[in-house]
């Protein structure tokens, strides 16, 4: 019961000062990084996020993840206590040489959306065998 | 302790001539006190609503509450939601993906696992038997009708 963690949302920061078209806030998702023998596994907390509004590019050696959630304000109610806002998603990583492109994959349930980039074969650490001369 | 200060300062400064340094510091102290134990009531006050886990949003009307909090990656099973009284109490447990092996690398973590527990006072007595949760995309939304003996009623007016 007591957290010590900051849940606090934060809001993505826009690196060229352009602006966002539409007038909804933007945060950026808790995420977590998990590097493997054969690849690595991103994973986004992204709460009202799914497969459909969901938007992966990459762009040269630049993923970006665009999450788009519909704010969904209950009619008839009002709002009286308000802890969290509500908004879309971005984040974006430069991805090294050693990611296969081509066999990147995405799946989201429950808001959690799960990357899987494998690195490439030439990426992947080779043992070296040693032979007595 | 304030008033007494104070008290002493207008007696020392009515009668006694010049002011007394030592009595106005006195007060200068008090008040600075009073400003760091207020700054530290407030600040005690808006950490304590960041740390708890989930963050909710309310909404009410006069037909009854709607409560919606972000759960990613929980299971809808793993949820454990309760009313009693005006009492909701949100539990449950967010699995951490997979054992991690030795030789794994974690660049970030960022996002929570483990079980969870939060307890929020409704503004109004609900009716329990009607209360129905959905939860969808990691977003769980409930509604908590009004119970009827807890409703604003309106009063006629008879007149001879």
């Amino acid at each position: 019961m007591a957290d010590t963690v900051d849940i606090e949302k934060k809001e993505a920061q826009t690196t060229d000062g352009t602006e966002h078209t539409r007038e909804v806030k933007v945060y950026h998702p808790a995420v977590d990084i998990v590097e493997k023998e054969k690849e690595i596994l991103l994973t986004a907390d992204m709460p009202g996020v799914d497969d459909k509004s969901i938007d992966i590019t990459l762009d040269k050696n630049v993923l970006t993840i665009y999450g788009k959630v519909d704010p969904n304000v209950p009619q008839q109610y009002q709002a009286s206590y308000v802890e969290y806002g509500i908004g879309d998603y971005r984040r974006s990583f430069t991805l090294s040489e050693e990611i296969d492109r081509q066999r990147i994959e995405a799946t989201v349930k429950n808001g959690v959306l799960k990357l899987v980039l494998p690195k490439a074969e030439a990426a992947k650490a080779k043992k070296i065998e040693v032979r007595a001369a | 302790m304030l008033l007494s200060d104070l008290a002493g300062l207008t007696r020392g400064g009515l009668t006694g001539g010049p002011y007394r340094w030592h009595g106005i510091s006195s007060v200068q102290n008090r008040l600075k006190q009073m400003q760091d134990e207020m700054q530290g009531m407030l600040s005690g006050f808006t950490e304590r609503q960041l740390r708890q886990y989930p963050a909710i949003n309310l909404w009410t009307s006069e037909e009854g509450v709607l409560v919606s909090a972000e759960l990613p990656g929980v299971n809808a099973d793993d949820l454990d939601i309760t009313v009693v009284g005006r009492t909701l109490t949100l539990k449950g447990t967010r699995k951490a993906q997979e054992p991690n092996e030795t030789d794994d690398c974690c660049h970030r973590r960022e996002c929570r696992y483990g079980t969870f527990a939060r307890a929020i006072e409704l503004p109004y007595e609900v009716e329990g038997a009607k209360v129905s949760a959905k939860f969808d995309k990691g977003v769980l939304t409930l509604t908590l009708p009004r119970a009827e003996a807890d409703k604003p009623r309106k009063i006629n007016i008879t007149s001879n």
